[in-house]
């Protein structure tokens, strides 16, 4: 094997990953605090006032960011449910595991400023619009997740068991994504794509893809975090865990 | 700039409620994940050193 490659196999050990995620998460939590800061400052004090909305459109700072992470940590764990039962790696499992509470926290965000958007605008903090419906769904997609890799005591069979959850749960992605398309919804349509030019100003585009980015980074450092408090519980019985210098000092 | 005033910034143009209980709600969570994750790892490295502590008397 040439040398100058990195043999990223040898970080499905979770041996290998636990120091280099260790190395990592700082940097993604310091990047997550300069993105947050200066997206804030962006959608708080450059953005200007919109047109319909006053200054409450502001929510689309934290909405859109969270519906967006919501989402995209839902793929990331079916990947990595994908992978683990293709390649019937550990660290993959632990992966998913270490996602999840995230996951759900940005869909929780989502449904609450999303209600909170609601009440002012539409009048009303929930219905039942597809779009609604379809992230509700996904926010149970997580819980239920949660709740059946926590019931299963060996957690090799958890995981399976939470792989085939997040894979056959994936559907409901796209139909989260495009129903604001598919069906006649109360929820506006997307106001960034990647086939127009977006339907806002440029500074409360910037302040918006900002707060993703921050979102982004915070949501890879703390799973990052978890994960290696789930290899040590996890690994708690081999030799390089007991001589780990945090755990023998 | 947007505000003439704190006092502006803060009331959000009537939507004070709304606008800060998003960034509030959200804050808080992204807060207290971080401390629940920190709180977990101390609970796995102090368990992990009591069970190696443990096993060292039986031998």
């Amino acid at each position: 094997m040439n040398n100058r490659l990195i043999n990223w196999f040898k970080f499905a050990s979770p041996q290998s990953f636990y120091p280099l995620a260790g190395r990592l998460w700082p940097w993604f939590a310091a990047l997550a605090a300069i993105f947050c800061l200066a997206g804030l400052w962006l959608g708080f004090f450059v953005a200007p006032t919109d047109a319909q909305q006053g200054e409450g459109y502001r929510i689309i700072f934290v909405h859109v960011a969270a519906s967006w992470m919501s989402m995209f940590i839902y793929c990331v764990i079916a990947f990595w449910a994908a992978i683990g039962i293709v390649f019937n790696t550990r660290l993959s499992g632990m992966m998913t595991s270490a996602l999840a509470p995230t996951g759900a926290l940005f869909a929780f965000l989502s449904l609450w400023t999303g209600a909170l958007w609601g009440k002012p605008m539409w009048g009303a903090w929930w219905v039942w619009d597809a779009r609604l419906t379809s992230e509700l769904i996904l926010f149970f997609l997580y819980l239920g997740f949660i709740a059946l890799t926590a019931a299963i005591d060996d957690p090799r069979r958890a995981d399976r068991a939470g792989a085939i959850l997040a894979l056959v749960g994936v559907v409901n992605i796209p139909v989260i994504y495009f129903s604001v398309k598919w069906w006649n919804t109360l929820h506006q349509g997307a106001s960034v794509s990647l086939t127009r030019a977006p339907s806002m100003a440029q500074t409360m585009l910037w302040g918006m893809l900002l707060m993703a980015l921050a979102f982004w980074m915070y949501a890879i450092a703390i799973a990052l975090y978890r994960v290696r408090v789930i290899i040590l519980e996890r690994e708690r019985h081999t030799t390089w865990v007991a001589d780990l210098p945090e755990i023998k000092a | 700039m947007n505000w003439n005033s704190p006092a502006e910034f803060f009331a959000m143009g009537g939507y004070a409620l709304y606008v800060w209980g998003s960034f509030g709600v959200t804050a808080l969570c992204m807060i207290v994940e971080p401390l629940l994750a920190r709180k977990r790892r101390c609970d796995a490295v102090n368990s992990l050193r009591r069970e190696i502590a443990a096993n060292k008397e039986d031998q």
